[in-house]
C-alpha cells in the first residue's frame, strides 16, 4: 500500500513500530500513484503479479497536488488500485479548503464567506480517462465499499474508488456521529453511490433508490448536522441544490 | 541467460523502516473520555459495532463483544450503530488523591 | 582473464545513447522517464530497445519527472534495477524525490544530460542543474567523454548495490558536448558486465518483508539515518577506487579513481575542472607545457563523495590551484571551488587558491581561452605574490567579483 503524506501518514504510530500488517511505502505527497505504478512494473517484471498494489490518498493527495500522478497512472491504465478517501479538505494541516471541499463549507482558508467553488469530481474525471473501474463508496455502506473493493481485485488495469469519509473535527461534529453523517450525505443526495464497469455506469444503492424514487432528503438534514456549514449562505444553498441537481441529471444520463 | 532476481543483504544500520506491532501510536485508549460498557444480554451480535469501529478493537465473540480498552478512544460510534442500544457510553473518571 | 586480447565491438555513438546502452548492458528492468532536452535520446533508445526485445524491462511513460522518479523508486524498492534520466528543470522537478530516495538507501542509477537553468529558456550545458544536487545525499559522477559515460554508468550500478554503501548514484554528462555528440565507444559484452555488477541487492524490499518505509520518525532516529548515509559516503571512496582498479584489468580501461590526473605529478600549478571541456583544458596544459611552464590538470570524477584527501594532497605540493566551475552559488563562489577550498581549510600552506567561473549558460570555452586564464594567474601570482579569489571569464576577459 502507497500513502503519500496525509492523516494516513500519522495514524499508523511513529517508527520503528507500525499499526499496519501489511507492506506501507510513505512517500511524498504528488507521487502515491507513480509510485505504485512503479511497484507494480517492478512485480510485473519479476513475475510476481499475483500481489496487488493499493494507492491510498486523501483529497488533498488525489485532487489537488497529485492529480497530475493519478491522470498519468490513469492514462497508461497502470494496473493498480487507488482509493481516494475523500474528508473534503486537508484535515492532517489543520482543515484548510481542498478543490474538493463542497460549496458553502466552512474551513481555516474559508474562514468567512465558506467555499464558494464547487467541489471537484475526481470520480468523473477518472470515468473520462476510460479506466476499466471507478466507484464511489461511503464509510456509511462498509458492505458496499467491501464489495466494490473485492470485484476491482478482479479486475485488471488502473481502478479508482472514491471513498466518502466525514472527519469530525473538520466538519465540526463529534465523534460519534460519524456514521450518521456519512449516511445523510448519502440520503440527501450530497454524495451518491455508483460503479463505472466496462463503460458502463451504475448507480448502487440506497442512491438507486432515491434516484428512481425522488425521495431525496432535504440537503438541510445533512447541513444542519455539522457545524462547517453553520454560516452557509442561502445562495450557496443554492449553488448546492444545483449541485446536486446536475449530479443527478448527469447519472440518468450516464446509466 | 543469468536470471535477475534481487537479494536483500541485511545492513546493521539505522533505515527508515517500521515492523507491525501493536499500539505503533501508543497506548491511546488514554485518551478516552466516554468509556463503552456493553451490555451482552441486548447484544444480538450483528457486527455492527465491530464493522464501524474506525480503532478496530471491537471483537464480537460467542460470549459477547469484547472491546479492547487500551486503544479504544471512546468516540461512541459503536454506541451510536447500535440498533439494540446495547452499549452505553459512560464518561471516565479518575481517582484522586486528597492530601 | 589480464594479458589476453578479445573482441570488443566499437560503435559510434552519442553520450545519450552510450549512457542507453550501458543500462541495457546492465540489465536495468525498470525504465521511467520523462523527456526533456538534451536528455531525450536516452530515454528513446531504451523505449527501442524495451519494444525490439533487446532489452527485458518495463518502461513507465510517466507525465512527469517528479513521477519518473517515483515510479523508479516504487520499482527499485519492490526488488528492480531500475534506471532513470533527466536535464535540467527536469532534475530540479524531481528535486523532493531525490532527497527521499537517497534517506530511503535504495540503489538506483539516473543519468543527468546537464542544462543550465532558466530564465531565460537555454538549451546548452553547464554545471548549474547538476550541482545543484549536491547535498542530496546522491553518489555523483560526471563523465569527460562517451566512453567514460558508458563505463561509468555500469560501475555506477555496482557501486549503488554494493552494501557498504546502498545509496543512489547519479552520472553526469554535458548535453549536445558528449550528449549530443558521436564518438567511438567499446561495448564491453554483456555477461561480462553482468557478471562484474552481480545480482540485484538492496537493503530490505517492499515484497520480501513486511514492512512501513518512511514512517514518522523521532527527531535522534532521523539523524542517525543521515549520519549512516555520510559514513556509507565516506565508505564509498575506498570502493569507487577498487571498482575503477577492477573495472581496468576486466575491460582495458582505468580512470584514477574519484580523480584523472593529467601530468599533475611534478606540477607546481594545479588546475581543477570537472567534465567535457576538461578535454580542451589538457590542450592547455599541452601548450603551457610547451613553453615549459609546469601545470597539470586535475579532473573530478567524482563530486560526492568529494575527493578531499587526492584534492589535498595535489594542492599541498603546489604553489597554485586554479579552480574552474561552471556553474555558481549566487553570492558565495563556484561549488566546486567551496569543496575545494574545505580540504585545506585546516592546512598551514605558501600557495594560492583561485576561482575561475565559465562557461555558464553554454558559452563555449576553448583551449586558448584556458591559456589565457591559466597564464593570466600563474603570472599574476609569480609577479605579485597575489590574486584575485574569485574571478568570472566572460567575453575573452577575465572579471573579478
Amino acid at each position: 500500500m502507497v500513502v503519500p503524506a496525509s492523516c494516513t501518514s500519522v495514524v499508523v504510530g511513529t517508527s520503528p513500530k507500525t499499526s499496519i500488517g501489511m507492506p506501507v511505502v510513505h512517500v511524498p505527497f504528488a507521487s502515491a500513484a507513480s509510485v505504485a505504478s512503479g511497484i507494480r512494473e517492478s512485480l510485473l517484471i519479476n513475475n510476481k503479479g499475483d500481489i496487488h498494489v493499493i494507492a491510498w490518498a486523501g483529497d488533498g493527495g488525489t485532487a489537488d497536488i497529485g492529480m497530475a500522478s493519478l491522470s498519468g497512472a490513469a492514462e497508461r491504465n497502470s494496473d493498480i488500485i487507488y482509493i481516494m478517501y475523500d474528508n473534503e479538505a486537508y484535515m492532517n494541516t489543520g482543515i484548510q479548503r481542498s478543490s474538493s471541499t463542497p460549496v458553502g463549507a466552512w474551513t481555516t482558508t474559508t474562514p468567512i464567506k465558506g467555499k464558494l467553488e464547487q467541489k471537484k469530481d475526481v470520480a468523473k474525471i477518472m470515468i473520462a480517462h476510460g479506466v476499466p473501474y471507478v466507484a464511489t463508496a461511503s464509510i456509511a455502506y462498509p458492505h458496499d465499499f467491501y464489495n466494490k473493493l473485492s470485484r476491482a481485485l478482479k479486475i485488471r488495469g488502473f481502478r479508482f474508488i472514491q471513498l466518502h469519509s466525514p472527519c469530525p473535527v473538520g466538519w465540526r461534529f463529534d465523534d460519534s456521529q460519524t456514521v450518521d453523517v456519512a449516511k445523510a450525505a448519502v440520503e440527501t443526495g450530497m454524495w451518491i453511490l455508483y460503479e463505472y464497469k466496462d463503460g458502463k455506469l451504475e448507480i448502487s444503492n440506497p442512491s438507486k433508490y432515491l434516484i428512481e424514487h425522488n425521495s431525496f432528503k432535504p440537503i438541510e438534514e445533512y447541513l444542519k448536522i455539522q457545524g462547517r456549514f453553520s454560516k452557509i449562505s442561502e445562495d450557496l444553498l443554492k449553488e448546492l441544490y444545483k449541485e446536486r441537481e446536475r449530479n443527478i441529471e448527469w447519472l440518468k444520463k450516464a446509466v | 541467460m543469468m536470471e535477475s532476481k534481487v537479494k536483500i543483504v541485511r545492513i546493521n544500520e539505522k533505515l527508515p523502516i517500521s515492523f507491525p506491532q501493536n499500539g505503533a501510536a501508543g497506548k491511546t485508549g488514554s485518551w478516552r473520555l466516554y468509556r463503552p460498557i456493553v451490555d451482552n444480554n441486548k447484544c444480538t451480535k450483528c457486527f455492527l459495532c465491530e464493522l464501524y469501529c474506525p480503532g478496530n478493537v471491537i471483537e464480537t465473540r460467542k460470549d459477547g463483544i469484547q472491546i479492547e480498552l487500551d486503544y479504544c478512544k471512546g468516540c461512541g460510534i459503536c454506541a451510536k450503530v447500535c440498533p439494540q442500544k446495547a452499549i452505553e457510553m459512560v464518561p471516565e473518571t479518575v481517582e484522586v488523591k486528597i492530601a | 582473464m589480464i594479458g589476453q586480447n578479445k573482441q570488443i565491438e566499437r560503435k559510434v555513438m552519442t553520450g545519450n545513447h552510450a549512457v542507453a546502452y550501458a543500462a541495457k548492458l546492465s540489465r536495468v528492468q525498470v525504465v521511467s522517464a520523462y523527456p526533456i532536452t538534451p536528455q531525450t535520446s536516452i530515454v528513446e533508445k531504451l523505449s527501442e530497445f524495451i519494444e525490439s526485445g533487446e532489452l527485458k524491462a518495463n518502461i513507465i511513460k510517466v507525465e512527469s519527472e517528479h513521477s519518473a522518479l517515483a515510479a523508479v523508486y516504487g520499482a527499485a524498492i519492490a526488488g528492480a534495477r531500475a534506471f532513470t534520466a533527466t536535464s535540467s528543470h527536469g532534475l530540479l522537478y524531481m528535486h523532493e524525490w531525490i532527497h527521499w530516495f537517497s534517506r530511503a538507501r535504495i540503489p538506483a542509477v539516473m543519468a543527468v544530460v546537464s542544462r543550465t537553468i532558466g530564465p531565460p529558456w537555454n538549451i546548452w550545458p553547464d554545471h548549474s542543474d547538476f550541482m545543484d544536487q549536491r547535498d542530496t545525499g546522491w553518489i555523483m559522477s560526471f563523465g569527460m567523454d562517451n566512453q567514460e559515460v558508458l563505463d561509468l554508468v555500469i560501475q555506477a550500478f555496482r557501486i549503488s548495490e554494493d552494501p557498504s554503501v546502498f545509496l543512489p548514484v547519479m552520472v553526469g554528462l554535458e548535453g549536445f558536448i558528449l550528449g549530443g555528440t558521436a564518438m567511438p565507444v567499446d561495448l564491453p559484452p554483456e555477461e561480462e558486465v553482468i557478471t562484474f555488477i552481480g545480482e540485484r541487492k538492496q537493503p530490505y524490499s517492499v515484497v520480501e518483508d513486511r514492512i512501513s518505509i518512511g514512517n514518522l520518525t523521532s527527531p535522534e532516529d532521523t539523524e542517525e539515518i543521515f549520519m549512516e548515509m555520510q559514513k556509507a559516503m565516506e565508505r564509498s571512496k575506498e570502493l569507487i577506487r577498487k571498482i575503477d582498479a577492477e573495472y581496468g584489468k576486466i575491460f582495458g580501461r582505468s580512470y584514477g579513481g574519484l580523480i584523472n590526473c593529467y601530468k599533475c605529478e611534478d606540477s607546481k600549478y594545479i588546475i581543477f575542472t570537472m567534465g567535457a571541456w576538461s578535454g580542451d583544458a589538457m590542450e592547455a596544459i599541452e601548450a603551457l607545457r610547451e613553453e615549459g611552464i609546469k601545470v597539470g590538470l586535475a579532473r573530478i570524477r567524482y563530486v560526492r563523495p568529494f575527493p578531499r584527501e587526492e584534492i589535498r594532497e595535489l594542492i599541498m605540493n603546489a604553489k597554485l590551484g586554479i579552480v574552474f566551475d561552471r556553474s555558481i552559488s549566487f553570492g558565495s563562489y563556484g561549488p566546486l571551488f567551496e569543496d575545494v577550498a574545505a580540504s585545506i581549510a585546516n592546512d598551514k600552506r605558501e600557495g594560492k587558491l583561485v576561482n575561475i567561473v565559465a562557461g555558464l549558460g553554454g558559452v563555449n570555452v576553448t583551449s586558448e581561452d584556458f591559456v589565457k586564464i591559466i597564464e593570466k594567474n600563474i603570472n599574476k601570482f609569480e609577479s605579485e605574490g597575489e590574486v584575485e579569489l574569485l574571478q568570472w571569464y566572460h567575453g575573452g576577459e577575465v572579471m573579478g567579483y
